[in-house]
């Protein structure tokens, strides 16, 4: 049966065109060495078995993610899954499983762009795993009564999970000097404050639902084989760091347009290029109005002349092929 | 759920998956370096944008209705217009009602509105005219973990399986979903639907770990030994390696222009 | 006999193109008990999907007279009960309880109302004393029933069955078909068991390729083997 693709929280897949290339690389180059991580770290205590858990996991929280609850006036309560993967897998197999959710979703369905797949990587897959697994660790362990101790455990991570990806998400949208920063990070929180008591609600029926039939996936002892204290404490890092820098950052917006200022290279760039190439070796270009009309006539002949060229190219090949039958 | 790839008998679904990979890449990174305000550059990537949909084969059309996706995320630029750098100029709306805006935030808007419309562009392009197993594949041939593309490879074989199954699962829901008798609509507490559909997700999930169960029984069977199977490395074509170089620069020359065209 | 739902030249299809459904034209009248045979792909669960409007084709449908639009959606799903293939699909909860209690609860009835009517379902079902039980662990023939229940707690006048017999054993099999012959709803049951056709239903409707073929006496019909045959059900 064919339906669109699921419509995730439209507020946390960035597009491509909201973060500047400076941000994007960076978070790129940290995704990219977490995601090796984390597959050497998999491949190493993989069970045979756990391939094809990752797959289909994956593949079951992508789907998962069409799973809705109408909420109010046309919205409705999604499912991310970072607190669920990192529940059943463990935190190192659930960054692969995350990484793969969020990339197929960016190169297949356009949700989230890919220069910024970096980033979204970096909120979704890898602050999601990394907090729900510090918040569910340490809560679980406070609280060892069973289920009471699983469900809000489950519930906090999940709720967290989604609360700092979104604060994250607001401070590279500030960065990038798309979003000014005492609006876009405060609008990013409030926003996933309430998105994120979906998830935890979600999250917490699932593991009833878990805990009433296959309870033996969720062993302890399965969760606490190894102890991950690198992921505690660059989660817990990463909770403080966001938390306390959010609301500095969005009490002064001026400070983060000085980052984007000084990140700015292109500014350099063009600077740089204008004294190599004299104004008068393009004459004209530099009137803007001409030059954009210009540039319009040159793209609309060229389409033209392509896709005239591509037409006739198509009818003879068909023409001979229909010879040759 | 389906997935965007579209037949058709054209020179771009011809080319090398991992050439248009590359390109598509290089596309949005010179796209997104471009400065604010580069309109007969941002108009150029447009119009290349736009050739390559016609010359696929696929139309306009197609790409600018599913272009659309990036829309509701410009409402995170849209304050930029009145928070941009000053000068602030008025523009009277009403009588009484005049508000600030900032000329060179409105530009910044309009330029972030183009590259995400254009980007989203070149992503559909790219998936509608490549198999996502092709896409796999050079994804493969372009050293990427192996693990994580064959985690990939088989997310994508069982998505439309487990799809279809979430779909079922709504339509019994929903099919359930009743008034009572003289109501107008029934709902419960927003904290039951909630939890019922935690409850569908739990579900959802038991049964995907006994799928993936049965998978790897099946898997098994066929002789895995817990070993992935090794990629095979096909060397790229001349010709490929002609277009990459071409297209590369052409972009390259295209950000140039952009970093001209500026006032 | 007053007709309960009329279909009046609907039509069907899927995004992609393809057609599923072409000029459907069938009157069901109370009481009736009517099963619709054919082969996969058929139509047969696509028109289930619209007799309560969880697809939309085009022509007209009635239920009890009410057009089936959004607005009268949620009243006409109160009186057609859906019970789908896959009983896995339906049953979602982590007790037979809530699962049952699905329907009344949405409907936004009051607790005493609901536990009467969750018993009620179960006991018609014969699977009094399961209310506790965990769904996902009853052998096929249970979650059937489980799923009969879900939907007979709503009390709804016609009964929609996609394949009630699909995937059971003969004994459970035996005693599904006899727990359906004896429940007072108009029934409309999609399958490829004539046998279950031939012991319940006195009309049948044969569909192929998204069209009504057949529409008569269930004797008459399962009488002609050629037709059968023809159509892939034999």
């Amino acid at each position: 049966m064919l339906f669109s693709p699921p419509s995730s929280p439209p507020a946390m897949h960035i597009p491509d065109g909201f973060l500047s290339v400076w941000v994007s690389a960076s978070f790129w180059i940290i995704s990219a060495i977490v995601l090796t991580i984390a597959l050497r770290k998999t491949s190493h205590s993989l069970e045979k078995r756990q391939v094809p858990l990752m797959g289909v996991l994956a593949a079951a929280i992508f789907a998962g993610q069409m799973l809705n609850f109408s909420v109010a006036g046309g919205t409705s309560g999604h499912l991310l899954g970072a607190a669920l993967a990192v529940i059943l897998l463990g935190p190192w197999p659930a960054v692969v499983v995350m990484t793969s959710v969020v990339s197929v979703q960016a190169l297949l369905f356009q949700d989230g762009g890919i220069l910024a797949l970096g980033a979204n990587i970096f909120n979704m897959a890898i602050i999601g795993v990394f907090i729900s697994y510090t918040v569910f660790s340490v809560l679980a362990r406070l609280i060892k009564k069973r289920p009471i101790g699983l469900l809000v455990s489950g519930f906090t991570a999940a709720w967290s999970s989604i609360f700092v990806a979104a604060l994250a998400c607001g401070l590279q949208l500030a960065i990038s000097g798309t979003s000014p920063a005492n609006i876009a990070i405060p609008a990013m929180a409030a926003i996933h404050a309430l998105i994120g008591i979906g998830e935890g609600l979600i999250t917490t029926g699932a593991l009833t639902f878990l805990l009433a039939t296959r309870a033996d996936l969720l062993k302890p002892e399965g969760q606490a084989k190894v102890s991950h204290k690198g992921i505690l404490g660059v989660g817990s890092l990463i909770a403080v760091l966001l938390v306390f820098l959010s609301p500095f950052a969005s009490s002064h917006p001026d400070g983060l347009e000085w980052v984007a200022e000084q990140n700015s290279f292109l500014q350099t760039a063009r600077e740089a290029f204008y004294n190599i190439i004299p104004d008068y070796a393009l004459p004209g270009i530099s009137n803007s109005a001409l030059a954009t009309i210009i540039a319009g006539l040159v793209g609309i002949v060229v389409v033209f002349a392509i896709a005239y060229l591509t037409a006739r190219a198509e009818k003879r090949s068909s023409a001979i092929e229909r010879l040759r039958d | 759920m389906q997935d965007f790839y579209r037949q058709q008998a054209s020179p771009i679904h011809k080319l090398d998956a991992r050439v248009k990979l590359i390109l598509a890449l290089a596309f949005i990174f010179f796209l997104n370096l471009t400065p604010d305000g580069a309109w007969p550059a941002l108009i150029i990537f447009l119009t290349v944008s736009f050739s390559i949909a016609i010359i696929s084969h696929l139309g306009i059309i197609f790409v600018l209705k599913r272009s659309l996706i990036a829309l509701p995320f410009f409402l995170a630029a849209f304050p930029l217009i009145f928070s941009g750098k000053s000068p602030h100029l008025p523009l009277q709306i009403l009588p009484n009602l005049t508000i600030f805006y900032s000329p060179a935030g409105l530009q910044r808007f309009i330029t972030i509105a183009l590259k995400a419309w254009i980007s989203v562009q070149a992503a559909i392009l790219l998936t509608a005219t490549t198999r996502f197993t092709d896409i796999l594949t050079a994804l493969q041939q372009m050293k990427l973990p192996r693990l994580w593309v064959t985690v990939i490879g088989l997310m994508w074989r069982y998505l439309f399986v487990i799809s279809d199954e979430v779909t079922r699962m709504l339509h019994a829901r929903s099919s359930r979903s009743a008034a009572a008798p003289g109501k107008a609509k029934g709902a419960g507490t927003l904290f039951w639907r909630a939890r019922v559909t935690g409850n569908m997700a739990g579900s959802l999930f038991v049964r995907s770990i006994e799928r993936s169960e049965r998978v790897y029984t099946a898997m098994l069977a066929r002789g895995y030994d817990g070993q992935l199977p090794a990629s095979s490395t096909v060397p790229l074509t001349n010709r490929a390696r002609l277009v990459i170089a071409t297209g590369l620069l052409g972009l390259l020359l295209l950000w140039l222009f952009s970093l001209l065209s500026t006032s | 006999m007053a007709a309960i739902i009329e279909i009046k030249d609907l039509s069907f299809s899927y995004p992609d193109g393809k057609r599923a459904l072409s000029g459907i034209n069938l009157t069901v009248y109370s009481d009736e008990k009517i099963a619709l045979i054919g082969a996969n792909g058929a139509g047969k669960s696509t028109l289930f999907l619209h007799l309560n409007g969880l697809l939309n084709g085009e022509g007209q449908i009635s239920v009890k007279s009410l057009p089936l639009i959004k607005k009268n959606l949620a009243q006409i799903r109160a009186v057609v009960g859906v019970v789908f293939q896959n009983p896995d699909d339906q049953l979602f909860s982590p007790t037979v309880f809530e699962d049952v209690a699905y329907g009344p609860l949405y409907q936004g009835l009051d607790q005493q109302t609901i536990r009467t009517r969750v018993e009620r379902a179960l006991c018609d079902v014969g699977l009094s004393g399961f209310s506790q039980r965990n769904p996902y662990h009853l052998s096929n023939g249970e979650k059937k029933r489980v799923a009969i229940a879900s939907v007979l707690s709503m009390q709804p006048q016609i009964l929609v069955l996609d394949e009630p017999t699909a995937g059971l054993d003969p004994r459970a099999r035996r005693e599904l078909i006899a727990l359906l012959s004896e429940l007072p709803q108009t029934m409309l049951i999609a399958t490829h068991d004539l046998e279950l056709a031939r012991q319940l239903t006195p009309r049948t409707v044969l569909m192929n390729a998204g069209s009504i073929i057949a529409d008569g006496s269930t004797d008459q019909i399962l009488e002609d083997k050629s037709l059968l045959l023809e159509y892939g059900l034999l």
